[in-house]
């Protein structure tokens, strides 16, 4: 699966943006600090922002090209988007919010099986504001899985989050993943989560990509300040020991 | 004692019933342009606001004067009426119903809007990413998360009918028994110095709009929380 941009200005930059992204079943890390652009840009690839110049395409279908008047909307993109404060619909169940999405006919992925994987099937009938922010991010993440998407788009989902409980959201995050099999575009502007969830990473800065490459290449490379505390949530096996570098 | 005659019963019941209708009969239009003020930007909008809020500022005589030229025989709109439907509306109880949904519109209008502003955009947004259309997240997600609003709203706009007087009197005429509401009786009752009558009637219309605010206070603040 390609992702590309050409020439897309992102609202409140001057820059013109390219990229090309190959996701093909691996989380994407769209990293930068706050103003870089980062939300935007996943908001104009879930087609909530339309951008006022440029071409997106997903393989060969075009999802935005301003000049032709081309606005492919949202509910036909077919992406699984969890906002920073994961909007779950607060009038409904648990169980509700997860089969919004899911389409008529035998899904593809399974609702009850998503539930399994993120061990939610025990808060199914309970109401969004009587969950926990780890069992709200977990519903909010299988909302967006139950709706069978050909991408995953998860803005700085871990934000919100104190350092505990994302210790305990990371495994989630890369059992779904391991499991699922979907490409994902990860935005944060946090170098841990890059480098504990990330195989690819873009690094953006005032609306235009500055680098793209593997994470570890790209912190170590690029004068980009990052930081890995001590008790960090990365994985053993994809933390060789190597130094951290204080930002 | 408050012990009103057969007719202030007929009056108040009238005055009731036609606020009823003409808020029943806006409130599709105040929902949709509601909806449409507080979620889509299209070309015109603020000339539309203005053109549809002016009933709220404009003097309700000179509303009712519009009116009757529109609705009259001679006028656009009565002529095709009357060709058309063969019916007419000017001194009769259509005509209350039409002056009261003209003068309460525009506050059904503005409580519906700010009931659907209050809802965060993010929940439609992510609804339309899982494949919603338009009219499935407004029945969803806008409405429910709304509702309160919307009934505040809408019982601000019946308020508002049940105490029109000035384009009521002009469109639809004071003809006991016919299109006499309670505002008009109050003046009727002045004009005739029947003092103690008008006072009776002030209260029962006084009672009817505090019920009616209080209700709409009640939805509209349960609908921010």
């Amino acid at each position: 699966m390609k992702l590309s941009f050409q020439e897309i200005l992102l609202p409140l930059h001057g820059m013109n943006l390219e990229l090309d992204l190959c996701l093909e079943g691996n989380v994407t890390g769209i990293f930068g600090p706050t103003g870089a652009g980062k939300t935007s840009l996943i908001e104009i690839i879930a087609g909530l922002r339309k951008p006022s110049q440029g071409k997106i395409f997903l393989n060969d279908t075009i999802l935005s090209d301003a000049s032709e008047k081309v606005f492919l909307p949202a509910r036909s993109r077919r992406v699984g988007y969890v906002p920073q404060d994961f909007a779950l619909f607060p009038h409904k169940t648990v169980k509700e919010n997860i089969h919004y999405g899911v389409k008529p006919g035998t899904p593809r992925i399974s609702p009850e099986t998503v539930c399994e994987i993120l061990e939610i099937s025990a808060l199914l009938d309970r109401k969004p504001d009587t969950l926990s922010g780890g069992e709200r991010q977990r519903v909010a993440f299988a909302r967006a899985l139950a709706s069978d998407p050909t991408i995953l788009l998860f803005d700085e989902p871990l934000s919100n989050l104190d350092y505990t409980l994302k210790q305990r959201i990371i495994p989630y995050l890369l059992r779904i993943r391991d499991e699922f099999k979907i490409p994902i575009l990860y935005v944060t502007h946090s170098s841990e989560e890059v480098m504990a969830l990330c195989d690819e990473a873009v690094i953006l800065k005032a609306g235009k990509v500055i680098l793209q490459g593997k994470p570890r290449d790209l912190f170590v490379k690029s004068d980009i300040p990052y930081y890995l505390p001590r008790n960090s949530f990365i994985p053993q096996e994809q933390d060789p020991a190597s130094p951290t570098r204080p930002s | 004692m408050l012990r009103l005659s057969s007719g202030d019963w007929w009056t108040v019941g009238f005055s009731l019933w036609t606020a009823a209708l003409a808020t029943l009969l806006i409130l599709p239009f105040g929902i949709a342009g509601g909806w449409l003020f507080a979620r889509k930007n299209w070309p015109g909008k603020s000339f539309a606001e203005t053109i549809l809020t002016l009933p709220l500022v404009l003097p309700p005589v000179a509303t009712g004067l519009i009116l009757l030229q529109l609705l009259g025989r001679r006028g656009t709109l009565g002529r095709f009426i009357h060709d058309t439907l063969g019916t007419e509306i000017i001194f009769t109880w259509k005509a209350v119903v039409l002056a009261m949904a003209v003068m309460a519109f525009p506050l059904m209008l503005r409580g519906v809007r700010m009931a659907f502003e209050s809802v965060n955009p993010r929940f439609e947004q992510v609804a339309s990413t899982l494949g919603a259309s338009d009219l499935r997240i407004f029945f969803t997600i806008t409405l429910p998360l709304s509702f309160r609003g919307v009934i505040g709203g809408t019982v601000l706009g019946f308020a508002r009918a049940l105490g029109e007087f000035g384009a009521t009197i002009l469109v639809a005429g004071n003809i006991p028994h016919r299109t006499t509401t309670l505002s008009i009786s109050i003046y009727n009752a002045i004009q005739l110095g029947h003092d103690n009558h008008a006072y009776k009637l002030l209260i029962v219309a006084g009672l009817l709009s505090f019920c009616a605010l209080g209700i709409s206070e009640y939805f509209t603040r349960r609908n921010a929380q």
